[in-house]
């Protein structure tokens, strides 16, 4: 299992976690991520570090659970 | 695979190809080669957080040397690609040494169109971090600020001088300078952003001539008008940074010319990634460029795909995605508007903040585009519908459920 983190202050809406993970990553009305799990398969890892990294304000992180 | 990828170029898209070759499973060696000295370090911050003092050096960062020893991507930085042997696949350096590859990834993305007029010191670009700390620390003095040029990163230089307080002026030849992207009715309404904010516009203007050095310059227009500045931006575009392939046999024509897997045309050992790569998008039927920091990220994880995976590429088609941060306006953009055949506007472009949104009809009866002001949300939900290829009024009709609650109605 890998853990989920997401920084709403950090945030800007930018989306672009959704375009390949949006499984995990949802936003809300003000535009901030909200997290729809915290913990992922290490199946699932590869796909969603890949939709971490597209975060151009880097609030988003998978860590070792 | 185990041969040796070469990367030329360090910034977002050569750095995000190394790092999805590991993660694809690429076992040989990664070199990735950088004209700047500095580690990679990532742009869109230079015109908004870090022009405006709020992030330092650190919060660009794009890959530290821990992170590159983690992935065992050997850095070669602060030399240039001067040159391509593509009989004896080696890329030659600017201090005389030779890097040999398998493959090799072109990501030199683009450098910012020079000033045209001789002033002699005072004119910035922002395209580097050197250009950001160069016009961070004009910044800092005092005297107004004329930014040459409407586009994204002249909007966004312009908001950030505005907030730190110097009286700035924008000039542009088109009475509303971002319609280029956005057509001329939507064009109108974000490239009013300035004047509400209190920034004076001189759009439907050229530029002739700036004479004087930093603190005392002289800006004259096409219409004969003088503005005096102590800073000018100059955002006039950018030119894909192909020089050092001249020569090497690569098709370049507005970039290097590439097939709808990003390889280049005719040699399917060499990609290309990011700014500098004009690729055939087989949904538009046509080579595009785009410059956008999305569009290098998601092409370097298609590229590295491809590399992996040679027997099964696949054809690199997105939706094009790009935001600008301006004032407290957040403008965000996904499809290609400038193409559209009819749009809707929804939302309330008079309130203050605005939030409001164009959606926009393709050729084919398509959700093709759309742009939001201050609405993510609705950005998020008509960019995967985009890129699904729905239909207008079934994607207006989806999209309504969003829009209702907030304005009362779609259209």
């Amino acid at each position: 299992m890998a853990k989920l983190t997401a920084d709403p202050d950090l945030c800007q809406g930018y989306g672009n976690c959704l375009t390949t993970a949006s499984d995990v990553y949802d936003i809300d009305d003000d535009g901030k991520v909200v997290l729809l799990t915290d913990t992922i398969p290490e199946a699932d890892r590869a796909r969603v570090e890949a939709a971490a990294r597209s975060c151009p304000v880097r609030a988003l992180g998978v860590v070792d659970g | 695979m185990t041969g040796t990828v070469a990367i030329v170029g360090a910034s977002v898209g050569g750095v995000r190809t190394a790092q999805a070759l590991r993660a694809e499973g690429h076992r040989g060696p990664i070199v990735l080669i950088g004209a700047e000295p500095h580690l990679p370090y990532d742009k869109p911050p230079l015109s908004k957080q870090f022009l405006a003092g709020a992030w330092d050096h650190d919060r660009l960062a794009l890959l530290t040397e821990a992170d590159a020893a983690a992935d065992g991507i050997e850095l070669r930085l602060g030399v240039a690609a001067t040159g391509l042997d593509r009989a004896g696949r080696t890329v030659e350096l600017a201090d005389g040494t030779r890097v040999g590859y398998d493959t090799l990834v072109v990501a030199t993305g683009a450098t910012a169109r020079p000033s045209p007029w001789p002033a002699e010191s005072g004119v910035h670009v922002l395209r580097s971090l050197e250009d950001g700390e160069g016009l961070r620390a004009a910044l800092a003095e005092t005297g107004p600020v004329v930014v040459v040029g409407g586009g994204f990163i002249g909007a966004e230089v312009a908001a950030t001088a505005h907030a730190a307080a110097r009286p700035v002026t924008i000039v542009d030849p088109l009475p509303a300078p971002i319609a280029r992207v956005l057509g001329d009715e939507v064009g109108r309404l974000v490239s009013d952003v300035h004047r509400r904010h209190g920034v004076t516009t001189r759009f439907g203007t050229g530029v002739r001539d700036v004479v004087g050095h930093a603190g005392a310059l002289e800006v004259t227009l096409t219409d004969g008008t003088v503005l005096r500045a102590g800073t000018v931006v100059v955002g006039i575009g950018a030119e894909p940074a192909v020089d050092w392939l001249a020569g090497s046999g690569l098709e370049l024509d507005n970039g290097l010319v590439c097939d709808e897997y990003c390889r280049a045309v005719g040699h399917p050992e060499i990609f290309g990634v990011g700014d500098v790569a004009r690729w055939f998008h087989p949904h538009h039927g046509e080579h595009v460029r785009v410059e956008h920091w999305t569009n290098a990220v998601e092409q370097a994880a298609c590229v590295a795909h491809n590399i992996t995976h040679p027997e099964t590429p696949v054809a690199y088609r997105p939706t094009e995605y790009v935001w600008s941060d301006q004032y407290d306006w957040k403008i965000q953009i996904a499809g290609r508007p400038s193409r559209a055949a009819g749009l809707d506007l929804v939302g309330d472009p008079s309130s203050d903040p605005p939030r409001f949104a164009a959606l926009y009809r393709g050729e084919h009866g398509e959700l093709s585009a759309a742009v939001t002001v201050n609405w993510p949300k609705l950005l998020v939900a008509a960019r995967r519908l985009i890129t699904a290829g729905t239909p207008y009024e079934e994607g207006l009709s989806v999209l309504d459920k969003l829009i209702t609650p907030a304005t009362g109605g779609a259209s």
